[in-house]
């Protein structure tokens, strides 16, 4: 989330989609309500279901799954034909009026960008970067800042990547043909609420109502109101997802509503600790702290540094902080905490132990891998890996090839008897070779640790209960492993043992590191004696430091992860903080928990002040500029240069290199374009209507594996389907506890009234759901909840069902289900930025059963 | 508040002057559902399972989000799901929270034949003290609202007892505590009424429900739980919530006027009885079969 779930109380408007947070995330929805019951704010609710949050909206409209990127273009030329925008943010705080590239060309005629090459399905991205000079080296001194990466050159001969011009084109006017804003309105302006209608099967005149609402709070460009944008999984799970967000982001950014209380991009994190595990480098791509990992090209550290080290890119006068220019900062320190005494100036800091990462290990590529050989075995520790993918049954084929699977669990579960799956013979399950390790694990209540909220707090628990048995901690197992490990490769050597051989691991009881000690070495501290210039604070050496801005580039400090520098500091683990109290009475709760980055809450805050530095609102004041301190103070913690004054003009939005928010995402920002098209998910009912010739995203790669198939509507599958869960259950866990069997007993498909009266089904009845993959049967649910759709003139059917079942759990092991998984349906395809399954919007076939 | 200041101020089927009535001030304490914020979380029905520590019984897939068709004697509090669609097109989900509405006037309590089987304390609270409980399902009858469950094993009636054990100790009811919308609250009587006005008022005002309204149906006195409901006019739409609930015309005859035909009918009973004694003698006593509370029904 850019804000906070305390913060969505301070909203005016509210749109909820590619979520269901009533149903998911009920505590935090109370903020919702708490907007609505004190401030009148209104919600707007638009899914493919009518679902528990829109059961509370003010407007509901049912989407075709994986529509939204119509809807929310649509949206957007409503706001600039109607003028419902921000003028004065949108030139000073976007690209809006930076002029791009000549060559630069719109997907309007044939759904490509220019750079398209069809053969390699990339895109040569030259052309999508703005008109200017300079760049590609060159480094911003400007702030007075020691700018590490100099300090760390090149080895010759690395490539140098593209980059943006040091001085950005710009026309304040925002007339220029190539400016962004005009480029826009170009490119949205063929989203007309026709359009919209044929595509989203949204009625075109529910859908200006839905326009009309949620921009109402820019009438007349007032800049008091804010609106906020909340969304989950059903946005990411698409083969677009990250373009979703994105169109929402532009929304949110036209109007003026991000870095605002009561604005912003929110995303609903699902699991407890989702956003902490993203945090800590979750995703291979990313070292913690969103550092992106070094690859084989990087033959030194300053190689890595020059390619993942931002220069500023802005019109001349303006000035950009360019937060990431202190990415030497961050990686150095990391090092330093991963290999203390062994990284030293000497050897790069040990930037050789760091893995290279030469391809794509996201989750369904390790499938894909592990289907093919490749990889011989996994660790399952906190997930269900059979279950939770997409195309199951890829996985259990992939998981009979391994040659071993291990699982840390507290029940058994679908990946740790995957070879006793539904439909394998015992004479199968003879041939099956794979040797499974089943460790019982500590459940949650029995682990301490944080939690890293949606909100971005890192909240300490402690543990309710002692692990039972010979039941252990995740670490403990780890520590363990990873211990004989090292004891082997002390023993007998191996082609490279430094970097598990001169891994820091000083924990008190090595093997059971207190989660408590890890926190303070993810904090990280001081080797030396330091002193801050500005303040005179001091440190003594080993101290642990205040925050990430104590981090330096010449081995001096150590830190896990930059981001939750200031989590633990010498005052103790302020993830521990429990003080209710909020002054401002805006759900700050400054010194509750901790906050990243810097116990900042709401991110961009900047930006909820005009060019003098007064709140667009004076009775929503987050932070501001103290003519009298000549510095920015607040409620808040500024997200910015504390001592920039107004008229220098930096840009809001620090961590890009622009300074300012990115209507057009430049360069390799996105892998299908700078702006966000239309395309149809992988499976859809109809041909792409802006260019049939280029329905989906066309740098969407599909897999290859016999188990790989994908549905069409001309092979009769026609139905839309889309898949969820419920506030009763999480994930596949519950179904092991009576409480939420009780409440949720049996797994269900929810069906249209009109559907169920062409196949002569009743609730209760046992429904077929089948894509070209798998079948999915369960009871039917017949509602109202869902109706019919008009896509493009033709009436079409959506249904869905919830995740929760599988093949082990109490009602499976009664012989009440099926013992079918959800994800038998689903297509092994993912949005190519994130790489996140389009678990959403697929097509399928329904049947009696 | 401790337990000592809990009043009983009516007895079922009991004779004579109640013990202690008025003899202390106590304010009526309420619970408001504003089914306008339910999002049908089931967090209610989870906490009050838990607080009062009830077994688990089998459920089965019935066509809706709703645990169980209705609350049973160890289940109640029930969010009831329905799916209402308006003549425009529109729909609405509507999740109203369902259990004990504490009746000013209970009809139970009304019905109930057993001295000091129910009672209600000063607070309004209104409590099966299935001690005193004979099974004969009388308050079933009296129900207006169809809450009390029998146990068909310890053949005794159950249902919400607004948590007296945690009001008592001045704590919240368990269901409040553990809403996460806020749309359950509780307080006094004054204070919930007030606070359901405002809030139907603002449904009014700012969300275009121009028959909003607070649910505290007179003929039954007045509820301890209110409801402010989108369209007061249509509570029958939430889940069968009736209209006018009144105490059964055979309860209240049964209990008033027929009530002394019945005396008469037990004395001539207990004549019968004494001249059967002297004429046959006692009759010798056969053991009952009854499993403890907690079995399954």
């Amino acid at each position: 989330m850019t804000n906070g779930w305390v913060d969505i109380k301070n909203a005016d408007m509210m749109l909820v989609m590619g979520g269901n947070p009533a149903e998911n995330h009920p505590c935090g929805f109370k903020w919702v309500i708490e907007a609505k019951r004190t401030r009148n704010a209104k919600l707007i609710v638009i899914d493919p279901r009518y679902t528990r949050t829109a059961s509370v909206s003010d407007l509901f409209l049912q989407i075709r799954a994986g529509a939204d990127i119509a809807f929310l273009g649509g949206v957007i030329r409503y706001a600039m034909e109607n003028n419902r925008i921000a003028k004065d943010y949108l030139l000073n705080y976007t690209n809006a009026a930076f002029v791009v590239k000549d060559g630069f060309k719109l997907p309007e005629d044939d759904g490509l960008f220019s750079g398209f090459d069809a053969k390699t399905q990339t895109y040569d991205k030259a052309t999508w970067n703005y008109a200017g000079s300079g760049g590609g080296g060159g480094r911003d001194s400007a702030q007075g800042y020691t700018l590490g990466a100099a300090a760390h050159p090149p080895s010759s001969g690395a490539p140098s990547p593209p980059s943006l011009p040091q001085t950005v084109e710009f026309d304040p006017t925002l007339q220029h043909p190539m400016c962004v804003y005009q480029l826009m309105r170009k490119h949205y302006s063929r989203y007309t609420p026709e359009m919209v209608e044929r595509i989203t099967g949204i009625p075109k005149d529910q859908f200006l109502k839905a326009a009309d609402l949620f921009t109402s709070i820019r009438k007349d460009g007032d800049l008091k109101k804010v609106a906020c944008v909340i969304y989950a999984v059903g946005w990411t799970q698409h083969s677009f997802g990250t373009q979703i967000i994105r169109t929402a982001a532009i929304l949110q950014l036209m109007m003026g509503n991000v870095g605002r209380a009561g604005g912003g991009v929110n995303a609903l994190r699902g699991h407890s600790n989702i956003q902490g595990a993203t945090d800590m480098a979750g995703i291979f791509e990313n070292l913690p702290g969103y550092l992106k990992v070094p690859i084989p090209a990087d033959k030194s550290l300053g190689d890595w540094m020059h390619r993942i080290t931002p220069t500023p890119s802005k019109p001349g006068q303006w000035q950009s902080f360019n937060y990431w220019s202190n990415t030497p900062k961050f990686a150095v320190s990391l090092l330093k905490a991963l290999y203390g005494d062994a990284a030293t100036k000497q050897n790069d800091f040990a930037f050789d132990f760091l893995p290279k990462v030469d391809r794509n290990y996201s989750w369904t590529y390790l499938w894909d891998n592990m289907y093919n050989g490749v990889v011989k075995g996994l660790f399952a520790f906190g997930m269900n890996g059979v279950a939770i993918g997409p195309d199951s049954k890829k996985n259990i084929d992939a998981l009979k090839k391994a040659d071993w699977l291990v699982v840390g669990e507290i029940y058994p579960d679908e990946t740790s008897e995957f070879w006793k799956s539904p439909g394998i013979t015992t004479d199968e399950m003879k041939s099956i070779q794979t040797t499974v390790y089943r460790l019982p694990c500590a459940g949650f209540a029995e682990k301490d640790g944080t939690f890293t909220n949606s909100a971005r707090w890192l909240q300490w628990k402690n543990a309710a209960l002692p692990t039972p048995l010979d039941c252990r901690l995740d670490q403990a197992i780890v520590a363990q492993i990873f211990l004989k490990v090292r004891a082997l490769y002390q023993a007998d050597g191996g082609k490279f043992p430094d970097p598990i051989l001169k891994l820091t691991w000083n924990y008190t009881d090595p093997l059971n590191p207190s989660l408590a000690e890890v926190l303070k070495e993810i904090n990280g501290k001081t080797f030396v004696d330091a002193e801050d210039p500005a303040t005179k604070q001091q440190l003594k050496a080993n101290q642990q430091l205040p925050g990430f801005a104590w981090l330096k580039d010449d081995g001096t400090t150590a830190c896990g992860n930059w981001i939750y520098s200031g989590a633990y500091t010498e005052a103790g683990n302020l993830t521990m903080r429990r003080d209710a109290s909020d002054p401002s009475g805006m759900g700050v709760h400054q010194n509750w928990a901790w906050s990243w980055p810097a116990n900042r809450r709401v991110l961009y805050n900047r930006a909820s002040c005009n060019l003098e530095g007064k709140p667009w609102d004076s009775a929503r004041r987050q932070v501001w500029w103290s003519e009298s301190a000549q510095k920015w103070v607040g409620n808040d913690v500024p997200d910015f240069k504390p001592d920039s004054k107004p008229a220098d003009h930096m840009g809001p939005f620090i961590m890009n290199p622009e300074g300012v928010g990115r209507l057009f995402a430049p360069l390799g920002a996105f892998a299908e374009g700078p702006l966000p098209e239309y395309y149809e998910p992988t499976e859809s009912p109809i041909e792409n209507l802006f260019h049939p010739q280029q329905s989906h995203n066309p740098v969407i790669k599909r897999f290859k594996t016999p188990d790989d198939k994908y549905s069409t509507p001309q092979e009769g599958y026609t139905v839309v389907c889309t898949t969820y869960r419920l506030t009763e259950h999480y994930h596949y866990w519950t179904k092991n506890n009576p409480m939420n069997v009780q409440l949720v007993p049996e797994p269900f498909v929810e069906i249209p009234e009109e559907l169920a009266q062409d196949l002569g089904l009743h609730g209760g009845d046992k429904v077929k759901v089948s894509s070209i993959r798998g079948t999915y049967i369960a009871k039917a649910m017949v509602t109202k909840r869902i109706k019919p759709m008009m896509i493009d003139g033709k009436k079409t059917y959506q249904v869905g069902f919830p995740i929760h079942w599988g093949y082990r759990g109490i009602a499976e092991d009664e012989g009440k289900t099926s013992k079918t998984l959800a994800n038998l349906v689903t297509p092994t395809v993912v949005d190519p930025n994130a790489y996140t399954p389009e678990f959403k919007g697929f097509l399928v076939k329904v049947e009696k059963a | 508040m401790s337990q000592a200041t809990l009043r009983v101020q009516k007895i079922s089927g009991h004779a004579g002057s109640v013990p202690g009535l008025d003899t202390q001030r106590q304010d009526l304490v309420c619970k408001l559902v504003d089914t306008t914020t339910c999002i049908g979380c089931k967090a209610c029905e989870v906490a009050c399972v838990e607080w009062n520590d009830m077994p688990f019984s089998p459920t089965t897939f019935d066509n809706t989000y709703q645990t169980m068709p209705e609350t049973r004697w160890n289940y109640w509090n029930l969010i009831l799901f329905n799916e209402h669609e308006h003549e425009d097109g529109s729909l609405q989900w509507l999740m109203r929270k369902h259990q004990c509405m504490h009746c000013a006037e209970p009809g139970c309590l009304e019905a109930c034949p057993s001295d000091g089987a129910i009672v209600q304390y000063s607070n309004g609270v209104v409590d099966f003290q299935q001690d005193h409980c004979i099974g004969c399902g009388y308050c079933i009858t009296g129900c207006p609202f169809n809450i009390p469950k029998l146990n068909n094993v310890t053949k005794r009636v159950y249902k919400c007892s607004l948590c007296t054990d945690r009001i008592s100790e001045g704590l919240e009811p368990a269901c409040i505590k553990s809403c996460p919308t806020g749309c359950l609250h509780f307080g006094t009587k004054d204070d919930m009424k007030d606070l359901a006005e405002q809030r139907a008022k603002q449904l009014k005002d700012h969300y275009g429900f121009a028959n909003a309204g607070v649910y505290d149906p007179p003929g039954v006195g007045g509820t301890g739980v209110i409801y402010v409901l989108h369209d007061v006019t249509k509570p029958e739409l939430y889940g069968g919530l009736p209209k006018n609930p009144t105490i059964p015309l055979s309860v209240k005859l049964w209990k008033h006027p027929l009530k002394w035909i019945g005396n008469l009918a037990i004395a001539g009973g207990l004549i019968g009885l004494f001249v059967h004694y002297l004429r046959y003698g006692p009759k010798a006593r056969e053991e009952e079969d009854i499993r403890p509370f907690g079995g399954q029904a």
